[in-house]
């Protein structure tokens, strides 16, 4: 939304690595799992190729690192900015 | 002992463990009712959360679900678990800051407004009652099935035993049940997996062993059950049958309506910190995806499984004979999850796809008349023990893990609509007044009674039980979702958009589904033919979550910009939610 620019550079921060994952998360389910699938279907794995182990496994597995990376990156910045509790 | 006495025994067992825990957590207070205390250590409430998240249908059902179809159902494992990063990122941290009881509260509180706490309130009701409906019935039937007892009679013991502990210890008691429903479901989930695993490919981890070798042909797993499905006519396992944009579709509203559901959402009120929320979003993903990264291999195994079964020498020689089929299929067929019918009188089982209209003339060439072996999807996990030949005890397992996975979720969902009467339209509106004490039994009281509407919509259920789904996620998707979304991420929607948001994607989803489903799902009261031919800009109607959220969103912030400003209290609210510091004193009021 275009009146979310909070004068916070805390508040920037957040909204900067939350959009960065969002992009990882789009990418690695709707974009290898689903659209790009057919681009990367040189990329042979077990009978199958690279797309659909993204849309089975790969996706999923991204999604929890994704989860613990802003939960870590999140607590080192509310430290930095002496938010943290 | 025989296998009614084992499942008896392991049932039994787990009730006990249940209930046990429901008189170790009662809750005092309604902090502790509606909250648990906000005392819930991360890792905790990330297994209660996946047990809250993990239903009987994805317990029991979700691996047949992939298995028919292979990649193209990839959406229940993307759009299930992709929800939790949106959650993650977007909602939980700044709802636990906010630290109060309901997600209707917040909505109320941050747009001053009790318009929009009611809508809330409406969205959450029936989301929530359309959800608990299949969970009830999927213990009724769990039971029927296990333990030899009429499913009704199931249903009242279902009842029962969540009555115990979801009245006596609220979300305390749910919480600690849940902990221990997460570790019988997910047991009893993964043994039987793991043996099909090391039968089939030598590897003991099901997601590794779905992209292995297939031990006794030397081919990778997948290409051949490609190449036996395709034998039979079926679509192969591993390309898409359908369209690109409904997959997108389709998982994109699963996700938006994963991330909105109040259930799950409340579970992140639980912890006692900021980023103890942050971090147990994490932890749920975790314990669900050691059943979700299963599942798919799960499905794809047993469906070799029983090919293999059925066409012992290969699916170029003549099947089994029926009189020399396995004893699971025999157990099995006793309950209608299996049947059999020989068509052509040879009395051998000929499974194949009799739809395909390219394998008419091979089908015809082998004397075959029509498929003779039809099994409902379900059986895929439920007979999964049998077919790899394990143990009674294995068994007995499967029957107490489809339990806590209907149970759990079934608590959750009483949960949320409990709180929302007792905190929401009692305290809140009714009668403001309420002492804590009164409160406290109010809690209890809309608990019992939402246990016995859900228990009567369990024994009656509605015949579009099965659509209802759909409508859940849809109105997750289009209501709750972008109305919090926005309460965090703007601090210029004001109450006249976010109600007037809400409405919109409330009304619009709703008619959307009645135009092709029926009105309140009626069957013949459609007013269009659920076809893709007449989906507006081909979207179906399961999959219209997004475009509720978008419409959602689209009418808050043109209403927002046309009207005044919120107040300065609310753009203050806002300003600290977004910030961690200072959730230690979470205040109840």
């Amino acid at each position: 939304m275009a009146d979310n620019s909070s004068s916070n550079a805390y508040w920037a921060a957040n909204v900067r690595i939350i959009m960065i994952s969002l992009a990882i998360w789009f990418v690695c389910s709707f974009g290898l799992g689903i659209i790009l699938r057919p681009m990367i279907s040189g990329i042979s794995v077990g009978g199958t190729d690279l797309g659909f182990w993204f849309a089975q496994q790969g996706s999923i597995i991204i999604f929890i690192a994704l989860i613990f990376f802003y939960a870590w990156r999140m607590n080192k910045l509310d430290a930095e900015h002496g938010v943290e509790e | 002992m025989d296998q009614y006495t084992l499942n008896l025994l392991v049932v039994g067992a787990s009730f006990a463990l249940y209930i046990g825990i429901a008189i170790w957590a009662r809750a005092g207070t309604t902090a502790e009712f509606y909250a648990a205390g906000q005392g819930v250590p991360p890792v905790m409430n990330g297994m209660a959360t996946a047990a809250d998240w993990m239903s009987a249908a994805s317990f029991i059902s979700m691996a047949g679900l992939i298995a028919a179809v292979g990649y193209g159902n990839s959406t229940f494992l993307m759009g299930w678990t992709g929800g939790y990063v949106l959650l993650a990122l977007l909602l939980a941290p700044y709802l636990r800051k906010f630290g109060k009881f309901t997600v209707p509260q917040f909505i109320g509180d941050r747009f001053y407004s009790r318009s929009a706490r009611l809508v809330a309130v409406v969205s959450l009701i029936v989301i929530s009652v359309t959800y608990v409906i299949g969970q009830m019935t999927g213990a009724g039937v769990a039971f029927s099935r296990f333990l030899e007892v009429q499913s009704s009679t199931g249903l009242w013991i279902a009842s029962g035993i969540v009555f115990i502990y979801a009245v006596l210890g609220g979300m305390k008691g749910i919480t600690y049940t849940q902990v221990a429903q997460y570790c019988v479901l997910i047991i009893a989930y993964t043994i039987p997996a793991v043996f099909i695993s090391l039968q089939l490919t030598g590897n003991p981890i099901p997601g590794l062993g779905l992209f292995s070798t297939h031990t006794e042909s030397g081919l990778p797993l997948l290409s051949k059950l490609d190449e036996m499905v395709t034998a039979l006519g079926f679509n192969d396992y591993t390309n898409l049958h359908g369209s690109t944009f409904n997959m997108f579709l389709f998982t994109l509203s699963l996700m938006i309506g994963t991330a909105g559901l109040p259930h799950v959402i409340i579970r992140f009120f639980t912890v006692p910190k900021v980023a103890d929320a942050r971090w147990s979003a994490g932890w749920a993903l975790v314990f669900i995806a050691l059943l979700y990264l299963t599942a798919p291999a799960v499905g794809a195994m047993a469906r070799l499984n029983i090919i293999d079964t059925i066409y012992k020498d290969g699916t170029n020689s003549a099947p089994v004979l029926y009189e020399e089929r396995p004893n699971w299929m025999k157990n099995w067929e006793v309950t209608g999850l299996l049947k059999y019918e020989d068509k052509n009188g040879d009395g051998r089982i000929q499974y194949y796809n009799d739809k395909s209209e390219g394998f008419k003339a091979t089908a015809e060439a082998n004397g075959w008349a029509g498929n003779e072996f039809t099994f409902n999807n379900d059986i895929l996990v439920l007979a999964n023990p049998e077919i790899a030949n394990l143990p009674g005890w294995v068994i007995a397992l499967i029957a107490a893990g489809g339990l806590a996975a209907a149970l759990s979720t079934a608590a959750g969902l009483l949960l949320a609509i409990s709180s929302a009467i007792s905190h929401d339209l009692i305290k809140d509106t009714l009668n403001p007044n309420i002492s804590e004490k009164g409160e406290l039994l109010a809690a209890r009281i809309s608990m019992a009674g939402a246990i016995l509407v859900a228990t009567f919509l369990g024994l009656n259920p509605p015949g579009f039980a099965a659509q209802t789904v759909a409508l859940a996620f849809g109105l997750a998707a289009a209501t709750i979702f972008p109305a919090l979304m926005m309460g965090i991420f703007s601090k210029r929607i004001n109450s006249t958009g976010a109600t007037l948001g809400m409405l919109t994607g409330l009304v619009v989803t709703c008619v959307y589904l009645f135009t092709y489903l029926g009105w309140f799902f009626i069957p013949g009261t459609n007013m269009l033919d659920n076809v893709p031919a007449n989906y507006l800009f081909g979207v179906p109607p399961a999959a219209f979550g997004p475009i509720g959220a978008l419409l959602n969103f689209a009418v808050a912030y043109i209403v927002s910009s046309m009207t005044a400003a919120p107040p300065k209290e609310v753009q203050d609210l806002v300003e600290s939610i977004r910030v961690p510091k200072g959730a230690g004193a979470a205040t109840g009021h």
